[in-house]
């Protein structure tokens, strides 16, 4: 079965596994080819969130991906490549800590049900592959854009009961965040852990009106300027 | 300056660095990939706890659950003293928003796992340890912790003091993306890079980067290693891919088949005894299989949705309709840096903490769901003593020579001939071992087996990388990994060729008895490979 491989060049590899796992090829050809193709890897099992790549123009999890006759496998998008499949997720990650994404403050004794834990419960299953990043055409022109992995934990924090100041982290989101999304669902499409970051900018848009915000956007056509009168070009 | 650097971002590291931060130290933490993409993202099955006394279940029953399994030896105060701190520590994780599944009483809710009386294990779904995990990184990120990604720890550096006893007072580091060596200094130094399973390679359903490095480093830093040959085997491993199928699997009523369709052990036993009874259908020459056909596929795709999905992609196979090929595979290694009951080692100023160290609590076989406890329980308290003995570091090092001499070993490996192709030896280790180190072992072949080790280990300098780039080289951290591997082997096998009776996961088939008498006592190992027992 043949594979190619976006490096430098573009560059053909050949084995002869069958039915195999994007990850399983790469090893067998890293171990017995050429060692030294670059790409990363941990987990084997689609938990740890180490191994996204794009195939033939899709982000997958190598370790979850069957490879097929003549895949093209090239790096994610939107990320400074290092070597190879091998991206530098550093950026991604640092929104996280400026979107402020975790609970304020340790509290004990917060009395959560079986229904709100659901809430969270897919939020939190993001592993941080950054494949969202990946596909989010905002994000590529914008790279102050905050971003669908750390608007989705910023959802899941503020979902939470036991999250005591909510308006702080609704405050945090609203330049380079909520408003910025297309709501194109890229996102949502790529996601191996069927989390819809669209969605939960939706529902952070909502709650932001709860709190007195409105889309910037929706403001600047309907008044033709900004809430203090000054003109929005 | 009172710094703390952590190495490892796994649970026990980031639970260490978030203490050592809460006790007043400036911390760094140095990982070889990034935080949430450690290991411990991948425990699924949950941790343990007593969250009440009200129901069947007690912090007694914990404690004696832990000593039972560890067949008489683990430490009776350390055990105690984790099973005692178990609910502060679900308590704390609740309290930093770790999203634990919860029952109908709006209380954490909780299931059994091999080996506990009672439904004991907190979990939250079928994550865990991702849970946990993020939500510490999370934590980490709030406290604005120094996290260096993507550096892979080369040694423990060390000094002597006025005494002439052993101090640590930094790190070398291998910037994988720039491929530069760096030296950081430090006044206490917290190893927490996870165990050894990765030894057994192919045969274990460890992540990929579970290759002991930080046990082997703090070996060669002349630190004292403990009971390396008790190394666990999960029964139930996909057979093509060592991928863990998880012990709820059995626990909702999976049986294990051999070949012509027969049930042959009792599949809620210890993971020993259920692995040993697996391997002798397999010497019969049988294969073994999974059957949770009869749970029907609603349950399965409901209860055991990661199960399936991962039985669909490496086996290609409906779980609901066909029978999972398993095999036992290395799991857990119970031994690792010795360490006393403050989580220090024998070398002043180095702690350890998580699978990498030993605070004897599992013994000879480890307790599903103990190891994330260990994680919290211990990480606390290696964060805290660290934090202290930095405050009072008063030691002076030269560091300035350090980096020039770790660039040069670097340089020399990049000279190795490559004749011999590592990554082929690596999986004939792993082989070798699952053979003759495995869940049975014998004298002859663990001999035949170390001379093997001796050989690839003298055959090292005609191996090395082929890839010569500088820049992000995985051939050349990989192979610094396999000569981790390497080292650990030979440590592992005269552990185990020196401790003559059976004990938990430490099978001889020539000594098949247990031997409180001579044996009840931890083995310990040095630099030099001396062994000795210690109570
Ligand atoms: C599939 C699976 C399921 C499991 N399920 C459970 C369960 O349900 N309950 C339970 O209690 N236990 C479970 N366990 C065991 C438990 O997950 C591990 O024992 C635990 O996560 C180990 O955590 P740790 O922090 O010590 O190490 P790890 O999580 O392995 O982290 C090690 C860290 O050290 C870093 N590191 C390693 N070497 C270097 C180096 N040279 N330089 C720099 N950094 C380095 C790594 O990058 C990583 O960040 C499971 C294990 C597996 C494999
Ligand atoms: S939201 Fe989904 S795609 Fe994005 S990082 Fe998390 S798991 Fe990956
Ligand atoms: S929906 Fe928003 S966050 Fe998601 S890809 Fe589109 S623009 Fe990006
Ligand atoms: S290797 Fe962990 S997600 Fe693929």
């Amino acid at each position: 079965m043949k594979i190619n491989i976006k490096r430098e060049n573009i560059v053909c590899y050949e084995t002869n596994l069958e039915n195999r796992t994007l990850l399983e090829v790469l090893n067998e050809i890293k171990t017995t080819q050429d060692a030294s193709l670059a790409y990363s890897s941990g987990c084997r099992s689609g938990v740890c969130g180490s191994c996204g790549v794009r195939v033939n123009g899709k982000e997958v999890l190598a370790c979850s991906y069957h490879v097929q006759e003549g895949d093209f496998a090239e790096p994610l998008n939107n990320a400074s490549v290092i070597r190879d499949l091998v991206v530098d997720m550093d950026r991604a990650y640092s929104f996280n800590a400026k979107a402020k994404a975790w609970q304020s403050s340790i509290v004990d004794d917060v009395l959560l049900s079986h229904e709100d834990e659901k809430l969270g419960e897919v939020q939190s299953s993001c592993i941080l592959c950054g494949s969202c990043y990946s596909a989010c055409p905002v994000y590529a022109i914008n790279g102050d854009f905050l971003g669908p992995f750390s608007l989705t934990r910023v959802w899941r924090y503020v979902s939470d009961k036991r999250e005591q100041n909510k308006k702080e982290k609704i405050d945090n989101i609203q330049t380079n965040g909520i408003w910025d999304c297309t709501l194109c669902n890229a996102c949502t499409l790529v996601c191996p852990q069927g989390i819809s970051s669209k969605a939960d900018i939706e529902k952070l848009r909502a709650r932001s009106a709860l709190f007195g915000y409105m889309d910037p956007n929706f403001a600047s056509f309907g008044f033709g300027g900004g809430f203090d009168g000054s003109p929005v070009f | 300056m009172n710094r703390v650097i952590v190495i490892g971002a796994g649970g026990a590291g980031l639970v260490a660095a978030l203490s050592a931060h809460e006790n007043g130290a400036k911390v760094t933490v140095i990982t070889k990939e990034y935080p949430t993409r450690s290991q411990t993202s991948m425990a699924q099955g949950g941790i343990n706890a007593v969250l009440s006394d009200e129901g069947s279940d007690s912090v007694e029953t914990h404690i004696q659950n832990t000593l039972k399994s560890a067949n008489g030896l683990s430490d009776e105060k350390a055990v105690t003293f984790m099973c005692k701190e178990a609910p502060n520590a679900i308590k704390w994780l609740d309290s930093i928003g770790v999203p634990f599944s919860r029952n109908s009483e709006s209380k954490i809710a909780q299931r059994k796992l091999g080996g506990a009386y009672a439904p004991r294990a907190c979990y939250a779904q079928d994550y865990t340890g991702l849970k946990i995990l993020h939500t510490l990184y999370d934590r980490c990120l709030e406290a604005g912790i120094e996290i260096l990604n993507e550096r892979y720890l080369l040694e423990f550096i060390t000094n002597k003091d006025n005494n002439s006893k052993n101090f640590v007072c930094g790190v070398s580091v291998l910037n994988k993306r720039s491929g530069e060596v760096e030296v950081y200094e430090a006044n206490s130094v917290i190893a927490a890079t996870g165990g050894y399973s990765r030894v057994y390679h192919d045969y274990s359903t460890n992540s990929l980067s579970t290759t002991g490095d930080g046990v082997a480093s703090a070996n060669r830093a002349g630190a004292k290693l403990s009971d390396m040959e008790f190394i666990q085997f999960h029964p139930t491993a996909l057979k093509n891919s060592s991928i863990l199928i998880s012990e709820s699997a059995r626990g909702a009523g999976g049986y294990l088949l051999n070949s012509k369709g027969e049930r042959f052990v009792n599949e809620l036993l210890p993971r020993d005894e259920v692995a040993r009874a697996i391997y002798d259908e397999m010497a019969k020459g049988h294969d073994i299989f999974l059957d949770i056909r009869h749970l029907g596929a609603e349950f399965i795709e409901n209860e055991l949705p990661q199960e399936a999905k991962l039985a669909k992609l490496y086996e290609n196979i409906d779980p609901s309709v066909e029978l999972i090929p398993i095999k036992p595979a290395a799991h857990y290694t119970m031994g690792g840096i010795e360490v006393d009951e403050y989580s220090s080692t024998s070398i002043s100023g180095l702690f350890a903490v998580g699978e990498c160290a030993n605070h004897r609590v599992h013994g000879a076989n480890r307790l599903g769901g103990n190891s994330l406890l260990e994680l919290v329980v211990f990480g606390k308290q290696a964060g805290k003593s660290a934090a202290i003995y930095a405050d009072s570091f008063d030691k002076r090092a030269d560091l300035s020579g350090q980096k020039k001499s770790f660039e040069d070993k670097i340089t020399k490996i990049k000279e190795f001939s490559s004749e011999i192709n590592f990554y082929e030896k690596q999986r004939e280790l792993g082989e070798l071992f699952y053979k003759n180190l495995g869940i049975k072992r014998e004298k002859t072949a663990m001999r035949t087996l170390l001379n093997e080790v001796k050989e690839m280990k003298a055959a090292l300098p005609k191996m090395g990388v082929s890839d010569k780039t500088k820049e992000y080289n995985t051939n050349l951290i990989e192979f610094l990994e396999f000569k981790n591997i390497l080292e650990l082997s030979e440590l592992i096998l005269i552990s185990a060729i020196s401790r003559q009776e059976s004990r938990g996961a430490h099978f001889r088939v020539d000594f098949p008895l247990l031997d409180n008498k001579k044996f009840q006592a931890h083995t310990i190992i040095d630099r030099d490979g001396a062994v000795s027992y210690e109570d």
